[in-house]
């Protein structure tokens, strides 16, 4: 066998190098692949992913809820203003917005660290669960991009499944309670314009929540040494 | 073929590795040429620096002092983007647990670094199905890993480390989790691939049946090279290890 350019490692030279010694993975395929990691653990996914709908749900409520009490406020009738004072609304005058106060601003941010916390938490799992699968992939050519985008894309997937399904479940209860504390003048008087908006909000907070929580173990797996991949426990 | 052509070349090579506070030499100044086309096997009991001279020939491992060369390219010198590119076109790796993705079949474990090698997708799954025709499992592509033997998981491995033609196949332990009929097959299978396509085989193994098959041992105790023994050199010494 001879052996010129083809069998030396980094025979030839030339400026088409950097294109031969190309390492790819196309958007297509971690996709794929992403989706394919999502199905296969589907049940632990669907609990991550369930744990991020509770908290967005939780923060869609408290957004739908003030929506609901600022088209009442806006309304201006004094039966409906009567209601939200009832309700423990300011509605006093010079007030030109409703809402919550510092104390429930505060408990949605806790609400949500709680959630980025649990994130971090089943995402360093995963990652552990998943060592040898990076570390082969890493010894098959893999660079650490690749591994960090498959672990976002992933986180991607979930975060906008789980959020946008937690921000209408969230969103519906909060009418439902709406409709319940004030009669029907809490759907009428609700600009859903704005209830969306805050349903959309939710969702990204949700999807930021989620790609924030697996930065950190996608960086870990990514930095992993292919040695890994070797190492035997049984 | 080239008798003449080294293509992992050993010198001096040691490794320290931190143990809390002791510091273990795992190697202690090994030298050693490997030839194109060669099936070379290192043996040596758990604990004799085997796996990690191995690691260090694979570029997983860098060496504490001396170097590795690669085709006469110092692989301490590469980058993270060189060494993977090493890892995907130049080197084939097979692994004791076999270590297929298990969410993907085995024809999509056989294109995966075909795909990193940035081969179109039709072209990748073509070579694969040849790939696995040739290792005797052309009609599996589909079935997940769970779904094969270890025989066949490996049969798979072996496939999937030739995706990219490399001219090195590092083979780790490559019969420890298949029984002996299975682990005889699978030493077939790459000694055919060796003698075939040239490739360098080279494993670390404690399996006796896998000094048959090579061209040369090396014997590794504590750290150094006790001896290398060519095939010839081999069948006298197998009587003596069986008399153990």
């Amino acid at each position: 066998m001879k052996h010129g350019g083809d069998g030396l490692v980094f025979g030839g030279g030339g400026p088409d190098q950097s294109v031969t010694r190309a390492v790819v993975l196309p958007f297509r395929k971690s996709v794929e692949i992403s989706v394919k990691s999502l199905k296969v653990r589907f049940f632990r996914n669907l609990i991550t992913a369930l744990s991020l709908a509770l908290a967005v749900s939780f923060v869609t409520f408290v957004f739908v809820t003030t929506d609901t009490a600022q088209g009442l406020f806006e309304s201006g009738k004094p039966a409906l203003l009567d209601m939200l004072r009832h309700a423990g609304y300011d509605v006093s005058p010079g007030v030109t917005a409703v809402g919550g106060g510092p104390k429930e601003r505060w408990i949605v941010a806790l609400s949500l660290l709680v959630c980025a916390v649990g994130i971090v938490n089943a995402q360093l799992m995963a990652v552990t669960e998943r060592f040898r699968e990076i570390g082969t992939m890493k010894c098959l050519g893999a660079l650490d991009q690749f591994i960090l985008r498959l672990f976002l894309l992933e986180a991607a997937m979930q975060g906008v499944a789980g959020s946008f399904l937690g921000a209408i479940f969230g969103g519906l209860a909060a009418v439902l309670t709406g409709l319940i504390r004030y009669g029907s003048a809490a759907a009428t008087h609700l600009s859903w314009s704005a209830a969306g908006l805050s349903v959309l909000e939710a969702t990204g907070i949700g999807l930021a929540l989620s790609l924030a929580g697996v930065l950190y173990p996608a960086i870990v797996a990514a930095r992993m040494r292919p040695v890994e991949a070797m190492r035997v426990e049984e | 073929m080239s008798e003449t052509h080294t293509i992992v070349r050993v010198s001096g090579v040691t490794r320290t590795f931190r143990m809390g506070k002791v510091e273990v030499q795992a190697l202690k100044g090994v030298d050693l040429k490997i030839k194109q086309g060669e099936y070379l096997s290192i043996m040596g009991p758990s604990g004799s620096g085997k796996s990690t001279l191995f690691n260090m020939i694979g570029g997983l491992d860098k060496p504490t002092t001396g170097k590795v060369f690669i085709d006469e390219v110092d692989i301490a010198q590469l980058d993270a983007f060189e060494l993977a590119w090493l890892r995907n076109r130049k080197i084939g790796y097979i692994f004791q647990t076999f270590n297929l993705i298990q969410v993907m079949t085995a024809l999509e474990n056989i294109t995966l670094p075909m795909i990193f090698a940035g081969m179109p997708n039709d072209e990748a799954v073509e070579k694969g199905l040849k790939l696995l025709e040739l290792v005797g499992l052309g009609k599996r592509h589909n079935h997940k890993p769970q779904e094969l033997s270890g025989g066949q998981q490996q049969r798979v491995a072996v496939a999937r480390s030739l995706a990219n033609d490399p001219a090195i196949i590092l083979a780790d332990e490559p019969t420890g989790n298949l029984d002996l009929t299975t682990g005889e097959e699978i030493i077939a299978l790459m000694q055919e691939l060796s003698e075939k396509r040239g490739v360098t085989i080279i494993t670390a193994t404690h399996d006796y049946k896998m000094l048959s098959a090579s061209d040369r041992v090396v014997w590794i105790e504590d750290g150094r090279i006790k001896k290398i023994e060519s095939r010839d050199q081999l069948n006298i010494t197998i009587g003596g290890i069986d008399a153990h």
